[in-house]
């Protein structure tokens, strides 16, 4: 038993249903997926429900697709999905290297949520969250997605039915690293994605360093429309303080944090800059 | 309230009544009495309790027992019913394990990185294992016993 009290288990087999239920039960069900978050904050007491949904009956929520520049990923495609894609391998290459970066394969295979680890890079693709609720189909950013570290904006009668992410106009390299404890499954201590684009325009964003993942605007906005070179790179690395928060938790302390986010700013702008230009490391190769 | 479930656990055909709030790892062991996946960190962490969902590994503590109705689970009983296959021969030449607690989560991993890469490198080795946690041996026995059967088998 993971749960304290009952629940009823509910598989609907269309889109359709599934909404409908959450719409008429709201908070008292819970949506399942891979159920790596879900499960165990049942278990702990964290989350309570009257019903799960699981929305592994609906087919089309586990498809990856492209419709002209935009790859559409279902809810129930999980990371392991994302790495046998060979669309997401050439044309999403930073979301493919934030996929090998997470969990392990047997977290993988279950799990796809747009959390913690994976938040970073989906901020520099600027993706939306696809919700459908009582009320009809929506798209919300995921900047605006976060509210605090237990809450997004979800409303109590939605679901969210997938992400959305458009493919930059330009040309881009990128770079994913993440930091952690061991050389294993372990959730980040830091991590930064980055993204050079060919018109000179940088998109960069943290996580685990903050209460919430980060777009580091202002350190975009010192790189934009400018070469990189060594001595740009110290400067950009001099504003990490001022973009991230970290905190000590059992993971790492705030200013171990602090200094390896700079770390991997600099290893991660090198390798998104020499990747554009066809070089430098293959993606998924260990930088930190 | 109690619903019944179908399933193959380890190529065999099995039922059970299940509460939606019952855990696959411990439907297997305590009603299916399958006891190859081992209950420990609870929370998704150690990989002890890994089985093959429809051939993919997955940590059978995170699954709810009624979402598998209707497919296939194995777990290392189902792995080898007769005689000892190439990976369970070289985890003995190697001596992989000691108190032998991670061996049935590491097997299943391992089964499932040679089915999809019967030869693969040493990194990729320790990639597949990154998530099952050993306690007695630092990994190195076990990752040979994992390049060991691959030489085997290719």
């Amino acid at each position: 038993m993971i749960s304290a009290s009952d629940f009823n288990y509910l598989k609907p087999e269309n889109l359709n249903e599934a909404v409908k239920i959450k719409g008429e039960k709201g908070a008292a069900a819970i949506v399942l997926a891979g159920g790596g978050e879900i499960i165990n904050r049942l278990r702990s007491g964290e989350a309570t429900a009257e019903t799960v949904i699981d929305l592994k009956g609906i087919g089309e929520l586990g498809e990856i697709a492209i419709d002209k520049d935009i790859l559409n990923i279902g809810a129930l495609v999980t990371f392991s999905d994302i790495l046998d894609s060979e669309t997401i391998r050439n044309q999403f290459p930073l979301l493919w290297e934030t996929a090998a970066a997470i969990g392990s394969v047997s977290v993988r295979n279950r799990a796809g949520e747009p959390y913690r680890d994976s938040a970073p890079a989906l901020l520099v693709y600027d993706a939306m969250v696809m919700i459908q609720g009582p009320g009809g189909k929506n798209e919300i950013s995921l900047s605006d997605w976060f509210i605090d570290p237990k809450k997004c904006v979800l409303a109590d009668d939605q679901i969210v039915t997938g992400i959305k992410i458009p493919r930059p106009a330009e040309e881009y390299g990128a770079c994913y690293l993440k930091l952690k404890r061991y050389d294993g499954q372990d959730f980040g201590q830091a991590s930064v994605a980055i993204m050079a684009l060919a018109d000179k325009q940088y998109r960069i964003a943290f996580g685990s360093v903050g209460p919430l993942p980060i777009r580091a605007e202002k350190i975009e906005a010192l790189l934009a429309g400018k070469d990189l070179d060594e001595k740009l790179i110290q400067e950009a690395v001099k504003l990490v303080p001022e973009e991230i928060s970290p905190q000590t938790d059992i993971r790492a302390t705030a200013e171990y944090r602090e200094h390896m986010s700079g770390v991997m700013l600099k290893r991660g702008l090198r390798a998104a800059a020499a990747r554009l230009t066809k070089g430098g490391p293959d993606y998924g190769t260990r930088l930190i | 309230m109690k619903q019944g479930i179908s399933l193959i656990v380890n190529g065999e055909a099995r039922t059970v009544d299940v509460e939606p709030t019952e855990l696959l790892l411990d439907v297997l062991r305590e009603k299916l009495g399958v006891k190859g996946p081992k209950f420990a960190c609870d929370t998704g962490t150690c990989g002890a309790c890994t089985v093959l969902l429809n051939g993919k590994s997955v940590r059978s503590c995170m699954i709810l027992a009624v979402e598998v109705d209707g497919q296939e689970i194995m777990t290392v009983e189902g792995f080898s019913r007769n005689e000892l296959t190439p990976l369970q021969e070289s985890f003995v030449e190697h001596s992989s394990f000691q108190c032998g607690f991670c061996a049935s989560g590491m097997t299943m991993v391992a089964v499932e990185l040679l089915n999809k890469n019967p030869d693969p490198t040493k990194e990729e080795v320790k990639e597949a294992i990154s998530g099952n946690l050993c306690r007695c041996t630092g990994y190195h026995s076990i990752v040979q016993g994992i390049l060991g059967a691959a030489r085997k088998i290719t």
